[in-house]
């Protein structure tokens, strides 16, 4: 043992820097400025996104973009995107179809009667944790469900990879705005002595319509710009959808969508198709972008940014 | 014990048919365990559906987990001819091109994400956070366009020439390897795409933590008169430390998976491991999308289930990993994250 351990040990402390002012308001400047620099650039990429796409997109929209079905021959110079137009929509509709009732509906049991049970616990960590899984997984899932069994791609089983994709997100906005409801108004509900669905359905959801209807859109608009889960479940066709059934139904065979097509087109040689790509990606940023301004506008209510 | 079914004004004051309100008797009162029992199923439902696609991939890729072995994840092969598969390449790829994106939107979600927090009127980080957030919705295929057919040419004569001039392009890592292919479409170019793609979260999940420091201790910091660079590196940053940490957990699942830009942009080299990060290489969810549809043999089909089976545990344990150390950085700060 070492002689030193007389005194008993003081706190230790920084020992006191002589710093001169100028150099402190500096090192502050030159980080507000990279601050600035930082969210300027972040804003700046955003612009030089949309600009590249609004200048490249716009020369392919003309009447026959609109009109038009997908080129079969790759060297043509005429053809368009509307049976993709359909095609997405379609099959964008399906999903939400499938996915806004069973999403809300289990949105309303995890805010208002599961709670912080535990059946509603582990529901809610699957789904917080089925949230970050990539896009493309719930496409391979819906090959191996309904695409291999079956033999053939449908539009379809597109519908059902972009519903698995809506699903928890519908169900988490459900419930974090259905929490927002104060609790009064569902005691003054059952008090009057309404059951519990009326009180949910009548009082509780439509108090908290904007938010819904919000949360709803935004899941739509999340996946109609989906790739990934198309690829290999809905596929692409230079055709029209011919109805529900048979080889160019929705239930029967290839659907052709705007984002497969977009792929497919920015990957081809020939500047035509290349075209029509940017055409179709100019389409769906619009879309997507219009519909989440106009929801935000419509609807705002405290967002936290 | 009867009760009366009653319409319920929906709002104080909100007008309503006031006949509504008279009572109707006595029912049978099949509505609340009937909506209940319908709620409960879609709860469950999720939860089965989503341990559901668990268990579907593990069941398809099952040929190639016992045809293949170990060999999938230490071995660099793509050849249906041969019947062999091995997804080293792609694994590094993939983590390779997130760690550029990591490297890159870190600091700039970080220092954006004091701007909106400390710096500026709560009205202008409420725009410029929008913007920002807006970018997460921009679908993942135009990040590919545009990445493609600007972002590549551009990498290729300016960026990758200059720095390759420098001394840096004679370390390894930087220093191109045999596939080399000009550097634009590249491992670098993918991470750069997704550095962007990733920002928003990082961003979100980043302010939202610093937001939780408590105003008092940022005052104090103030009051012995210390700067605002002080308070945010001394007192912010410290306190949100591990809050950060999680949103960088978030991000890096998220690049993991990004599919479409990466496919476009990482070069699709399936059989060689990226010598440098300006070498093109692949990526799990872009050797998916690229080969799925052609692939024929059941093998292939079962390996590439099989790949999708490997993103899938790498993106939720990362999830997970994200959520607990959130919850506990909640636990401890006792703010909301």
């Amino acid at each position: 043992m070492s002689a030193v351990a007389e005194t008993p040990q003081a706190p230790q402390m920084a020992p006191m820097r002589r710093r001169s002012v100028t150099g402190r308001k500096a090192a502050d400047l030159v980080v507000k400025v990279f601050s600035w620099v930082g969210a300027l650039f972040g804003i700046a990429v955003m612009a030089f996104v949309l600009y590249e796409v609004m200048i490249r997109g716009l020369k392919a929209w003309n009447v026959a973009f609109f009109t038009q079905t997908w080129p079969l021959d790759p060297m043509s110079t005429s053809g368009g995107m509307a049976n993709a137009i359909v095609g997405t929509i379609i099959i964008t509709a399906g999903a939400a179809l499938i996915a806004i009732p069973i999403g809300f509906m289990a949105g309303v049991y995890l805010a208002e009667y599961g709670r912080n049970g535990r059946v509603a616990t582990s529901i809610r960590m699957v789904t917080n944790v089925v949230m970050g899984v990539p896009s493309i997984i719930v496409g391979v899932f819906a090959f191996a469900i309904l695409v291999k069994p079956l033999q053939h791609y449908s539009g379809f089983a597109g519908s059902v990879a972009l519903a698995f994709l809506m699903l928890p997100v519908m169900a988490r906005t459900t419930e974090d705005i259905l929490n927002l409801v104060p609790n009064e108004l569902r005691e003054s509900g059952l008090a009057m002595g309404a059951p519990r669905w009326r009180v949910t359905l009548r009082v509780i959801c439509k108090a908290a319509r904007g938010g819904l209807i919000t949360g709803a859109t935004l899941a739509v608009v999340r996946v109609a710009g989906e790739t990934a889960p198309l690829l290999f479940t809905a596929l692409s066709s230079p055709y029209w959808i011919t109805g529900l059934f048979g080889s160019g139904g929705y239930f029967g065979g290839p659907v052709a969508n705007m984002t497969k097509s977009i792929w497919d087109g920015a990957q081809s040689p020939y500047p035509h198709m290349q075209a029509l790509a940017w055409g179709g990606a100019l389409f769906i940023m619009v879309f997507i972008l219009g519909l989440n301004i106009l929801v935000r506008v419509l609807f705002q209510r405290g967002k936290e940014w | 014990m009867s009760t009366v079914d009653i319409d319920i004004p929906p709002q104080a004051g909100a007008p309503r048919g006031s006949a509504s309100a008279e009572p109707r008797g006595h029912r049978l009162r099949l509505g609340d365990p009937i909506f209940r029992g319908l709620a409960t199923a879609s709860g469950v439902f999720l939860a089965v559906a989503m341990v559901g696609l668990g268990v579907v991939l593990v069941i398809d890729s099952w040929p190639a987990i016992t045809g293949l072995g170990t060999k999938m994840l230490t071995t660099v092969a793509w050849s249906p001819s041969t019947g062999e598969y091995g997804a080293l390449a792609a694994l590094v790829g993939t983590f390779l091109s997130t760690i550029v994106a990591m490297i890159i939107a870190v600091p700039l979600a970080l220092v954006i994400a004091l701007l909106l927090v400390e710096l500026v009127h709560p009205k202008v980080a409420r725009v410029v956070g929008t913007v920002i957030e807006m970018l997460a919705s921009i679908p993942s295929i135009v990040f590919g366009m545009v990445g493609i057919f600007t972002i590549v040419p551009f990498m290729q004569d300016h960026v990758v020439p200059w720095v390759l001039s420098t001394p840096l392009g004679k370390v390894p890592g930087i220093e191109p390897g045999p596939n080399y292919a000009g550097g634009g479409v590249s491992v670098f170019t993918a991470g750069v795409v997704l550095a962007f793609m990733v920002l928003p979260f990082i961003t979100a999940v980043s302010r939202d933590v610093m937001k939780m420091v408590p105003q008092v201790t940022k005052e104090a910091g103030y009051g012995l008169g210390s700067t605002t660079w002080e308070v945010m590196r001394k007192i912010s940053l410290r306190y949100a430390n591990s809050g950060i940490v999680g949103a960088i957990f978030i991000g890096f699942g998220r690049a993991l998976g990004e599919t479409m830009a990466v496919a476009f942009l990482i070069g699709s080299v399936f059989t060689a491991l990226p010598h440098s990060v300006f070498d093109p290489g692949t990526s799990i969810a872009s050797l998916i999308a690229l080969t799925f549809s052609e692939a024929t043999d059941k093998l292939q089909i079962s390996a590439l289930i099989e790949l999708g089976l490997i993103l899938f545990v790498l993106t939720i344990v990362f999830q997970i990993a994200a959520q607990a150390w959130l919850r506990r950085v909640q636990r401890v700060t006792g703010g909301r994250a």
